[in-house]
C-alpha cells in the first residue's frame, strides 16, 4: 500500500508498505529515519516514542496506515519542533516549515561538524540532556526527549513526581534515571529564565 | 552504494582544556540526540537481505530431521541454513570452553537454542519462512538444579567433555569448581559465641540493555567479509567467528557499531557468526535485529545461584570464622562459568576480616538458559547472601549492623580468603560512616502536598495503591567487594594507537582503541587522558575495529584501567618521540632542551618550571609521531584448585548503600524512598560519568531486589517471561533518589590512581534494599527478588 503523511514538517510519500508494517518501522527502514529506536517493539519501553499529531505514542503501535494524513515529529526534527514552538507556530501548523527529509538524512550536508553534529542547532531538551550527563548508551534517548519535551511544552514547571509521571513509560538501563530528571529540570529551569528576561 | 550507518571517527570539540579531572563532555552526546548516531541496529544497504534465527521451543531434545524445503520454496527467500550447512570443521564456539555449537547439532540443550537461520529480502518473510521449517523433536528429560544435575542415573550435558575443568570437577555436569580453605574454620568456630546460617536463593537476572543484539555483515570482494556489530570485545570475537567461517583473521574485518549498552550481555556470540554465514552464503549484505522476545534468549544471564552460608561471631562483635557453599546455575553452555565461581568463591567473605574460611563454589550444566557475564559477575550473588548474614549476626549480638560491620571492616594489608594482601587502600569502615551519615528523606512524603495523598510517591505508583494506611517504613545498609580487571592469571592487556601531527595549523592527536564503547564513556575519558598527556586540545578518537590491537573487553569494571592506561602509555612514548623531534630541531637554542624535565602543555612544549620552548606546530611541522603499543597492569596467578590460595586479582573496587524503602504491608508493594551510595573511586578521571555509573549500578541492583527475575519453568526449563511485560525493569517511578558520595584515595598501582567503578555499586544495592523490607516488615527474606507474595505471606 502507499502511505502519505507528514514527517517532521515535510509531507511523504511511502511506497510498497506492506500492511502489517508499524509506522516505527516505516521510518527507520523506509524514510531513513532510524532515530527512532526499536528496544521492545511492543510499546513497553517508549524508545520509539515520536508525537503523533502532537500526542506522544510509540511508534512501534501504530500501524503504518493509520497515519494517513497525520503528522508525525521524530527526535530528528524535534530541534526545528521546538523552534517553531519558540516562534509562535508550534505542530507543525503554519506549515512549510520543518526538516526536509533529504536534509535529516543527510546531516554532513549541514554547516555542522559531521563528525560530532557540533554546531548543529539543538532543541533546549537535547542541550540540557548532554550537559546534566543524561546520555550514557543513548538508545533511549530519543524516546525521552520527545517525551520530556511534550511534558515542558504543556506543563513548564513541573514538579518531580509531574517529571518521573510523564516519563514513567520510557525505560532506561544505564542511567538510574537521576542525570534524566537533572537534564528535564535544567530545561526547565532555563526556559524560565529565558521567558522572564534573565 | 556503501552501508549506510558505518562509524566515523570521533572528534572533541575545543571548548575547553578538558583534561582527566574535568567533566568533559561525551564527544558523541550531540549525534546521541539527534538521533544521528548509528546504532548495530540501524545498519542500511540498499540490496540488504534480513536474517532470522530458528530457535528451539523445547528445552531438551534429540533432532530427528530437520526439513528446510518449504521455508526454501517461498519467494523472497535467499537462504535457510542448518547445522550440516557449516562449511569447516569447527562448528562451536565459547568464551573459554568452544561448547556451544553455531547451530544445533544432533541435540538441542535449552529453550531457544538457534537450530537454523535464514535469509530473506523482507524481515517479515523471514520469520514466515522460519515458521515453515519442520524439526522433530525427541523430548529429553530436563536437568535443572544441583539435585538432578548430579543424580546417580543424570544425563550429561555434554558428553565426552575434554576440557580443562573436566579432571578436577565432581560431576561432568558441574562446569568448574573452586574451593578455599584459609586457617581452619572447625576449630575457630569453637570461639564463637554466637552463630548464624542461612539459605539463600538470587534469582535470574537479565542484563537488559535496551538496544538489542543486531549488526550487518557485507561480503566483501575479496571473500571475506565487514561485520558491523554491537559487542564488548571486538577481537574475542574475532577468535570465535574466524575460524567457524573457515577465514583468516584478516579477512574478517570488524568495526564497532553504536552498542545500546551491555551489562555483559555482549561478551558472548549472539548473531555474529549467523550474519557472516548468510552473507557469505547469499553474497549479499545481511542484517540480523533480534526483537525484545529474541534478545532474551539470545544473550547468557546472570546465573541463578542458592547459597549456603554459616558466620560465627564473639560477644564483642568480632568474626570468628565463615563458612559457604555457592551453587550457580551455568544453564547448558559454559560460557563465563567457570570465571564466574572464581570470583563467587574469593570475594564470598565480604569486604570482611576473617582469618578462618571454608568455602566452595561451583557451577551447573543444566538446561536452563545459559547464563554468564552481568555486572557484577559472582560477586553479586555472594554479596546478598553474606549482607544478609552480618544483618543476622548484629541482630543476635544486639549490635546495630553498621557498627557490626565497621568492628569487621577490611582496610589496607588485610589478607583475603585466597591469602592475597590488599595493597591499596580498602576505606570500607569509612564508606559505611558515609552513607550513615547522610540526613534522612523525610517520612510520609505523599502527605507532603496537602490533604489529598499524592499517590505516585507510594509504593504502587500509578496504580494498585492504597492512600498510606499499611505503609511502614524500613533503612538498611549494605557493603561490598569486587575485583577489577580480569583475573586468575589471565593476561589482561589492551593496545593504543595513538597519532600526533599537526593539522590546519593545530596540533592534533589521533586515539585508536579497540575498545568498546557501550555508553560508559571510555571515548571521553580517552580524550581527557590524550589531552593531558599531549597537551593538545583536539583529540580525534577512532573507530573501534580490528585494524588495530585488542583492547580486551568492556567487562569487569576494567576499560578505564587498562585501556585508559594504554592510552596513557602509548601518548607518554609519543610525548618522547616528539620531544626528540624538538630537541634535533631546537635543543641548540635553549640549555633546558637537555636539561629539564618537559612537559607538553597547552599546545606548547614547557619545562617544569612553566618556561616555554617551543610551539608543538614547530615542532611537527613536517613530522608526525605514530605509535601503536600494548600495556599490561601487574601479572596475576590462578587459584590453587584445592586450597584457592593464590595472588588472583588485580584491584578491589568498594561501595555502600543504605536504602530506606517504604513497604505497603498489606498490598505487599515495596517502594525505594532513597538508595544512598558511597564509593572510593581512586581517581574521578570524569567525574560527572562516575556519578553516573554509580547511579546506573546501583538501579540495576534496586531491580534485582523487587523486581527482575528471568522466570524458568523447573518442570520444562521453559522460559515463561521473555518480555519487558512480564520482565520488569526499573522505572522513573520505580527509582529513588541516589545521593553519591564519592572518595578519591589512590591505587598507587594504577594508572593515576584510579579504580575500575562500574561493577561495585550493583553488589551492595540488592542486600541494603533487601535489608530495608526486613527493617520495614521484620521478614526473614532470604530469596531475591522480593515479590508481593513474600511480604504478605499469601
Amino acid at each position: 500500500m502507499r502511505v502519505n503523511f507528514t514527517v517532521n514538517g515535510r509531507k511523504q510519500e511511502a511506497d510498497d508498505v506492506w500492511e502489517g508494517e508499524s509506522l516505527l518501522y516505516v521510518l527507520r527502514e523506509r524514510m531513513g529515519l532510524p532515530g527512532s529506536k526499536n528496544a521492545c517493539e511492543q510499546g513497553e519501553c517508549g524508545s520509539c516514542t515520536v508525537r503523533l499529531d502532537g500526542v506522544p505514542v510509540c511508534a512501534c503501535l501504530v500501524a503504518a496506515g493509520q497515519v494517513e494524513g497525520r503528522e508525525v515529529v521524530t527526535v530528528e526534527g524535534l530541534a526545528d519542533f521546538a523552534k517553531q514552538r519558540e516562534e509562535g507556530c508550534a505542530t507543525g501548523a503554519c506549515g512549510g516549515g520543518g526538516t526536509s527529509l533529504q536534509a535529516a538524512q543527510q546531516w554532513q550536508a549541514k554547516g555542522t561538524d559531521s563528525q560530532t553534529g557540533e554546531g548543529e542547532e539543538l532543541a533546549p531538551i537535547q542541550q540540557a540532556f548532554i550537559d546534566a550527563g543524561a546520555v550514557q548508551c543513548g538508545f533511549c534517548t530519543p524516546g525521552l526527549l520527545v517525551a520530556a519535551d511534550e511534558l515542558l511544552e504543556r506543563n513548564a514547571e513541573p514538579s518531580d513526581a509531574d517529571i518521573r509521571e510523564a516519563l514513567s513509560g520510557n525505560l532506561c538501563r544505564c542511567t538510574g534515571y537521576e542525570k534524566i530528571l537533572d537534564a528535564v529540570r535544567l530545561a526547565a529551569a532555563r526556559q524560565d529564565r529565558q521567558e522572564s528576561g534573565v | 552504494m556503501g552501508v549506510t550507518g558505518t562509524p566515523t571517527s570521533i572528534k572533541q570539540g575545543s571548548k575547553t582544556k578538558g583534561g582527566i579531572g574535568e567533566s568533559t563532555l561525551r564527544p558523541d552526546g550531540t549525534l546521541k540526540v539527534t538521533g544521528e548516531f548509528a546504532y548495530s541496529s540501524d545498519m542500511w544497504h540498499e540490496d540488504m537481505l534480513w536474517g532470522y534465527t530458528l530457535r528451539s521451543t523445547t528445552a531438551h531434545a534429540e533432532i530427528r530431521s530437520i526439513d528446510t524445503s518449504e521455508a526454501l520454496a517461498m519467494p523472497g527467500v535467499y537462504a535457510v541454513l542448518t547445522y550440516d550447512d557449516l562449511p569447516t570443521e569447527v562448528k562451536n564456539y565459547g568464551l573459554e570452553i568452544q561448547d556451544t555449537p553455531v547451530l544445533a547439532h544432533g541435540k538441542v540443550r535449552h529453550h531457544g537454542e538457534p537450530v537454523a537461520i535464514v535469509a530473506a529480502d523482507h524481515p517479515e518473510t523471514a520469520r514466515r519462512a522460519a515458521a515453515k521449517i519442520k524439526v522433530d523433536y525427541a523430548e529429553l528429560p530436563v536437568i535443572t538444579d544441583e539435585a538432578s544435575a548430579t543424580a546417580p542415573d543424570a544425563l550429561l550435558i555434554h558428553e565426552g567433555r575434554d576440557d580443562h575443568h573436566i579432571g578436577h570437577v565432581p560431576h561432568p555436569n558441574i562446569v568448574h569448581r573452586q574451593p578455599i580453605v584459609r586457617g581452619n574454620a572447625d576449630e575457630a568456630a569453637k570461639r564463637a559465641d554466637v552463630i548464624v546460617s542461612g539459605e539463600y536463593v538470587f534469582g535470574m537476572q537479565d542484563q537488559a540493555f535496551l538496544g538489542p543484539e543486531s549488526g550487518m555483515a557485507v561480503p566483501g570482494e575479496d571473500g571475506g567479509v565487514d561485520l558491523y556489530v554491537a559487542t564488548q570485545w571486538l577481537h574475542s570475537d574475532l577468535k570465535q567467528i574466524a575460524p567457524v567461517l573457515g577465514l583468516p583473521e584478516e579477512k574478517v574485518r570488524m568495526t564497532l557499531s553504536g552498542v545500546g549498552g551491555a551489562f555483559g550481555g555482549r561478551e558472548d556470540i549472539s548473531m555474529q557468526i549467523h550474519a557472516c554465514l548468510l552473507a557469505l552464503r547469499t553474497g549479499k549484505p545481511v542484517k540480523i535485529v533480534y526483537n525484545r522476545f529474541e534478545s532474551f534468549f539470545g544473550h547468557v544471564h546472570r546465573h541463578p545461584a542458592k547459597l549456603w552460608y554459616e558466620h560465627g561471631a564473639t560477644k564483642d562483635g568480632k568474626l570468628t570464622h565463615m563458612k559457604c557453599r555457592i551453587v550457580l546455575d551455568g544453564g547448558a553452555y559454559a560460557s563465563a562459568s567457570p570465571a564466574v565461581v572464581g570470583n563467587a568463591s574469593s570475594l564470598s567473605a565480604g569486604p570482611y576480616v576473617i582469618e578462618d574460611v571454608d568455602i566452595e563454589a561451583i557451577a551447573l550444566y543444566t538446561n536452563n538458559p545459559p547464563c554468564g557475564a552481568m555486572r557484577g559477575f559472582g560477586a553479586v550473588q555472594a554479596c546478598f547472601a553474606y549482607e544478609a548474614q552480618m544483618d543476622k549476626l548484629a541482630a543476635k549480638l544486639d549490635m546495630d549492623p553498621v557498627e557490626f560491620r565497621r568492628l569487621n571492616a577490611m582496610e589496607q594489608g588485610t589478607l583475603l580468603p585466597t591469602g592475597q594482601p590488599c595493597d591499596s587502600p580498602a576505606p570500607v569502615a569509612e564508606l559505611l560512616r558515609r552513607v550513615k551519615a547522610m540526613p534522612l528523606p523525610p517520612e510520609q512524603q505523599w502527605l507532603a502536598a496537602g490533604e489529598q495523598a499524592d499517590v505516585r510517591a507510594l509504593p504502587g505508583g500509578l496504580s494498585n495503591t492504597t492512600h498510606g494506611e499499611g505503609v511502614v517504613r524500613g533503612v538498611g545498609y549494605a557493603v561490598g567487594i569486587k575485583n577489577v580487571g580480569f583475573s586468575e592469571g589471565f593476561d589482561d592487556y589492551s593496545t593504543a594507537r595513538v597519532r600526533m601531527e599537526v593539522i590546519n595549523g593545530e596540533p592534533v592527536a589521533t586515539v585508536h582503541t579497540a575498545m568498546a564503547e557501550v555508553g560508559q564513556g571510555g571515548v571521553t575519558v580517552h580524550a581527557q587522558i590524550a589531552r593531558t598527556e599531549l597537551g593538545v586540545t583536539q583529540v580525534t578518537i577512532n573507530p573501534a575495529d580490528t585494524q588495530v590491537g585488542s583492547a580486551g573487553s568492556t567487562s569487569a569494571s576494567r576499560q578505564t584501567y587498562v585501556t585508559g592506561g594504554a592510552v596513557k602509555n602509548t601518548c607518554e612514548n609519543v610525548r618522547e618521540k616528539v620531544l626528540e623531534i624538538g630537541r634535533a630541531k631546537f635543543g641548540s637554542y635553549h640549555p633546558a632542551w637537555a636539561t629539564a624535565e618537559l612537559l607538553l602543555e597547552g599546545g606548547k612544549v614547557v619545562t617544569d618550571g612553566g618556561e616555554v620552548l617551543a610551539d608543538l606546530v614547530d615542532v611537527l611541522e613536517g613530522e608526525s609521531v605514530d605509535l601503536e603499543l600494548e600495556w599490561r597492569h601487574r601479572p596475576t596467578e590462578a587459584f590453587d584448585l584445592r586450597t584457592g590460595q593464590g595472588n588472583g586479582h588485580v584491584q578491589y573496587s568498594f561501595a555502600a548503600h543504605r536504602a530506606v524503602v517504604e513497604v505497603d504491608t498489606e498490598l505487599g508493594l515495596v517502594k525505594v524512598i532513597e538508595l544512598a551510595c558511597a564509593q572510593d573511586v581512586g581517581k574521578a578521571l570524569n567525574p560527572l560519568s562516575v556519578v553516573g555509573q554509580i547511579q546506573g549500578g546501583t538501579t540495576q541492583g534496586l531491580g534485582v531486589a523487587v523486581m527482575e527475575e528471568i522466570i524458568v519453568d523447573p518442570k520444562t526449563a521453559k522460559v515463561r517471561n521473555p518480555s519487558f511485560t512480564d520482565y520488569l525493569i526499573p522505572t522513573i517511578l520505580d527509582t529513588p533518589t541516589i545521593p553519591v558520595d564519592v572518595l578519591e584515595l589512590a591505587d598507587e598501582h594504577a594508572p593515576y590512581g584510579l579504580r575500575g567503578i562500574g561493577e561495585a555499586p550493583t553488589l551492595s544495592s540488592t542486600p541494603a534494599v533487601l535489608a530495608a523490607i526486613r527493617n520495614a516488615t521484620g521478614l526473614e527474606l532470604n530469596r531475591t527478588p522480593v515479590r508481593p507474595e513474600h511480604l504478605t505471606g499469601t
